[in-house]
């Protein structure tokens, strides 16, 4: 489903992806493991059109998403890893919105919309402002929203920070069941080992934006010898702590966050 | 055509939802009415000029236009910052289409705003040549508005932080109005101020307005619709590639 061979992003002198290559299989739940500033959310971000790679190919479902970037848009969904929904409209007029975007048809859009928000419990809300939701039920909106046009391919760029264990129980149980009964492959990064032990069916560590290792959570923990994955993890990449620089996005948000109340 | 509607909406709603900040939006221009218009009314009369308050009208429109249009484009920084910006770069829909959505909402917002500060000076006692020229007035508050709409979205395009934006206010913002004519006639100037305000595409928009209205011409209609119609296209082609380069 998602064929990506020798990628690599630069920004002036850093690489911050460094030729990667991997594959996702239809219908796999795949996860992404990395330190901050591993490179993972650069490699979402390429996947996803919003950035331009330096080099390497990209195809999913065969398509290449920078020639064929509408169709590629088209068939997946994303859930950022930091909110993107409208908060000055409702819960209905975000979903109203994704709908149209995505050409689909008004009835559908109408069903799918009822239908989502509800398996999110989010239907008694809908006419309330996005800015009135908590952490958690931002999320899983966001999700409703990502899911509205059937997506073939689901990202999920650290779904779950900051949210509380409840939340996050449930909004693997729904990921898993999407998976189950659609066969929507899912493209997720977590910090969160147990999660993706949980979830994916395989993994792959990243860090200094290359694949250190990857394979099933049983693979991995036998390739290092270590008897959790969390140890697996410590073992490829290395207890050294990473500080990411913050840019202006970061401080803006800092007077935006001010600003709300 | 579904997404230019939808974000021409959004804006709409928008606008329309944050009631306080119509109340603010219009009090600068009520400020410089009232401040300005009564204040120096006297000495523009003693100056032979007429009634201060009819001259500077059109002006005080073409103000409320101006930074109600540009700020909306420049609210994409918001759009960025709050992440709403990214939802419409990775949708199935050509990027020229969330532009122009996004630029005609903020142009009928600036046109509504516009319209609204038209009735607060009807009621303070400013009375065009003629009725028939207040529609007529709406040609040139439409041109004003999608100019700098475009404007405001080339421009939120590539700032991407708060200094970025009060470096566009202080030195791009302010200057187009103070040097516009907004608040003076654009004869016997010095020659260099004069010819800086030949630069300013908001001259254009207010000499519109002031010649529709009150029939004060310092150009012509020809010359001002079209330099307004060359500039919209201008901007409006800047505006989309800009925008269509986004990354994030």
């Amino acid at each position: 489903m998602i064929q990506v061979d020798n990628l690599t992003k630069k920004f002036d002198a850093f690489t911050a992806v460094n030729n990667i290559s991997f594959e996702v299989a239809k219908g796999e739940i795949f996860a992404f493991l990395g330190p901050n500033g591993a490179g993972k959310t650069t490699i979402i971000k390429m996947l996803t059109t919003l950035l331009r790679p330096t080099s390497g190919s990209i195809r999913m479902d065969g398509l290449d998403p920078m020639h064929k970037q509408k169709e590629a848009r088209q068939c997946f969904g994303i859930v950022f890893q930091d909110p993107s929904l409208d908060q000055e409209q409702t819960a209905l007029e975000n979903m109203e919105l994704h709908g149209i975007l995505y050409h689909v048809p008004r009835k559908l859009r109408i069903e799918r919309s009822e239908r989502l928000l509800k398996l999110f419990e989010l239907w008694d809300r809908r006419n309330d402002y996005v800015k009135q939701f908590s952490g958690g039920m931002k999320r899983r909106l966001e999700i409703a929203r990502g899911l509205l046009h059937t997506p073939k391919i689901l990202f999920l760029d650290e779904p779950t920070l900051g949210l509380d264990p409840q939340s996050r129980n449930q909004l693997w149980t729904h990921v898993k069941h999407l998976n189950e009964t659609e066969h929507t492959t899912v493209f997720l990064t977590t910090h969160y080992m147990d999660e993706a032990d949980r979830v994916a069916h395989r993994i792959a560590i990243i860090d200094h934006g290359q694949i250190v290792a990857q394979g099933t959570s049983a693979e991995l923990k036998e390739q290092t010898k270590t008897d959790s994955l969390e140890g697996a993890y410590l073992a490829v990449t290395g207890t050294s702590i990473r500080d990411e620089s913050a840019n202006a996005a970061d401080a803006m948000r800092q007077v935006a966050q001010m600003w709300r109340r | 055509m579904g997404a230019i509607y939808i974000l021409w909406l959004r804006e709409l709603k928008r606008y329309v939802r944050s009631r306080v900040q119509i109340i603010v939006s219009l009090g600068q221009p009520v400020l410089y009415l009232v401040g300005l218009g009564f204040g120096l009314g006297p000495v523009f009369q003693q100056a032979g000029k007429g009634s201060y308050l009819q001259f500077m009208v059109p002006g005080v429109i073409g103000m409320t236009v101006l930074f109600s249009s540009v700020f909306s484009g420049i609210a994409m920084l918001w759009d960025r910052q709050f992440g709403f910006l990214k939802e419409t770069l990775v949708a199935p829909v050509p990027r020229i289409q969330i532009m122009l959505g996004r630029t005609l909402g903020g142009a009928t917002v600036a046109i509504i705003q516009g319209t609204l500060i038209l009735i607060v000076c009807l009621v303070a006692g400013f009375r065009p040549q003629h009725w028939l020229a207040v529609p007529a007035a709406f040609i040139f508050v439409f041109m004003i508005a999608i100019v700098f709409a475009a404007l405001g979205t080339t421009i939120g395009s590539i700032i991407k932080d708060m200094q970025g934006f009060q470096l566009i206010m202080n030195f791009l913002v302010m200057p187009i109005f103070f040097l516009s004519g907004a608040l003076y006639p654009l004869t016997h100037l010095p020659r260099l101020l004069s010819f800086v305000t030949r630069l300013d595409p908001l001259s254009y928009g207010v000499d519109g307005l002031r010649g529709v209205l009150i029939g004060a011409w310092h150009f012509s209609f020809a010359i001002d619709l079209g330099v307004l119609g060359l500039l919209a296209a201008v901007f409006l082609g800047t505006g989309a590639w800009m925008f269509s380069r986004i990354q994030l």
